[in-house]
């Protein structure tokens, strides 16, 4: 028994037109993978930077005697002051995450969201208005424009420190006062222009860390700053 | 009329007068007693005892599943005896486990006219007792004081007072830690303030002695310190 020829004309055309019909959905695939590929433009526009370590001094709480203590460590550190500042608390607070911390507080360097530094506004809210100034503000505005020119002005951060951090931290007058000191005093001890220092928790003002230490005050950098062998 | 002295003893009226003659109630001297008694001002002096937290705000959690709230609420009552006993006034904050909003607290404390305010905590991080004064600057006594910093006016004194506690903790062989802190009851407090944390005592615990928060012996220790601190400051703030 023979097959008829054209049967096998047929079957020659269908096999053709199938292999066809593979060869174009594999260049459509590939066409569209392209596409894909050039939306997502991975291209290193920047060289990758290493920041070099270099020395922070980190003011340690001690529960046992209420004490801070200065300790130098080797960080990598960014040349942007506030991303400098974050990177410097969350290394402190890395440390009282640590197993054996003389005091112990959960979340370590995530715990910090954001540091900014602006001018600090204690003197020139507190200067009075001058006389040829037309508007109230007007002079405030003026201060800070000069204070954001001025290297050496004082400057105002304010700590960022996330929900998770706050709703973890032992309740305690000792313990809550020491985790602000500390902070207050390290910030101080790396960034000397930093005089005041604010709190924020997920961004929202809070009344309390845990309980007991005020987080809604200004609090000044140089009452944290532990004297030669004597507690803050 | 018990119903009488009872409403004078609940105004104080008692321990106002203390360490005087039984008052005579409702009887009016006669002119020859009034002539045989000398008129000395008999100097008021008021304790305030503010027992940190109650209600929903259990405060921290210490151990054995005790709370905050109720330890500060027994060291209140058993000051408050120790202290009557010697013929002090006291006024609390709170005498049960109640919510008391931190500005109703100083109010209290404001209008009682104290010569001594401790607010009393309690925690299970560190070790003794943590004594703390405002970490508000000086400042001198104004007419009108802000509500926030009203305690600027009385720092010098809640300092001194800081030092009699830590005298007499130390004398009663009790670690001590002294500090500063921004607490926004001391804050608005208008008297010599001192916010008194008791924590367990690791060092007396070194030495075989039993120091933890549960236990009613280290409890006692720390209220007849405190007591004995007021006393003294009592002596200083009014000399015989």
């Amino acid at each position: 028994m023979t097959i008829p020829r054209y049967q096998s004309i047929l079957f020659f055309l269908l096999l053709v037109a199938s292999v066809a019909m593979g060869v174009v959905l594999w260049q459509l695939r590939e066409r569209a993978h392209q596409r894909l590929v050039a939306g997502q433009n991975s291209t290193p526009t920047q060289a990758p930077e290493v920041a070099p370590a270099e020395q922070a001094t980190l003011l340690v709480a001690n529960d046992a005697d209420g004490s801070l203590v200065a300790q130098t460590h080797s960080l990598p550190l960014s040349k942007d002051p506030g991303s400098r500042a974050r990177l410097i608390l969350g290394k402190l607070f890395d440390l009282y995450a640590a197993p054996d911390a003389a005091h112990a507080v959960s979340g370590g360097a995530n715990s910090v969201a954001q540091v900014f530094l602006m001018p600090a506004m204690t003197q020139t809210a507190a200067a009075p208005p001058q006389p040829d100034s037309p508007l109230p503000g007007t002079a405030v505005k003026t201060a800070q424009q000069s204070a954001e020119a001025d290297p050496n002005s004082p400057q105002l951060a304010i700590v960022n420190l996330t929900g998770a951090f706050a709703a973890s931290h032992p309740s305690g007058l000792e313990t809550e006062t020491l985790t602000i000191l500390s902070i207050c005093a390290t910030l101080h001890a790396n960034l000397p222009r930093v005089t005041e220092v604010r709190f924020l928790v997920d961004g929202q003002q809070r009344a309390t860390l845990a309980g007991h230490a005020d987080l809604t005050r200004t609090y000044l950098t140089a009452d944290a700053v532990p004297t030669e062998g004597a507690q803050p | 009329m018990p119903w009488a002295l009872a409403v004078l003893a609940a105004a104080g009226w008692f321990e106002s007068t203390a360490g005087a003659q039984t008052p005579q109630i409702g009887l009016a001297p006669t002119a020859q007693q009034a002539a045989q008694i000398p008129v000395v001002p008999q100097a008021r002096f008021v304790v305030l005892l503010d027992a940190a937290h109650g209600g929903s705000d259990a405060g921290a959690s210490l151990a054995n599943g005790q709370t905050e709230k109720s330890f500060t609420l027994a060291l209140s009552v058993r000051l408050r005896s120790l202290l009557a006993a010697r013929g002090i006034q006291v006024v609390t904050t709170r005498e049960s486990d109640a919510a008391v909003d931190p500005n109703r607290r100083a109010e209290i404390a404001n209008h009682a006219l104290a010569q001594a305010c401790l607010s009393l905590h309690a925690s299970e991080s560190g070790s003794g007792v943590h004594l703390f004064a405002s970490s508000l600057s000086p400042a001198q006594p104004a007419r009108f004081a802000a509500w926030k910093t009203a305690q600027a006016a009385w720092v010098t004194r809640s300092l001194a007072l800081t030092g009699a506690i830590n005298a007499a903790l130390q004398q009663a062989g009790i670690h001590v830690t002294l500090s500063r802190t921004s607490l926004p009851v001391v804050d608005s407090m208008a008297c010599p303030a001192v916010a008194v944390e008791i924590a367990p005592d690791h060092a007396a615990a070194s030495q075989t002695v039993h120091s933890d928060l549960d236990d009613p012996e280290y409890l006692t220790r720390v209220a007849e310190a405190l007591a004995a601190a007021l006393i003294e400051w009592r002596t200083e703030a009014h000399p015989l």
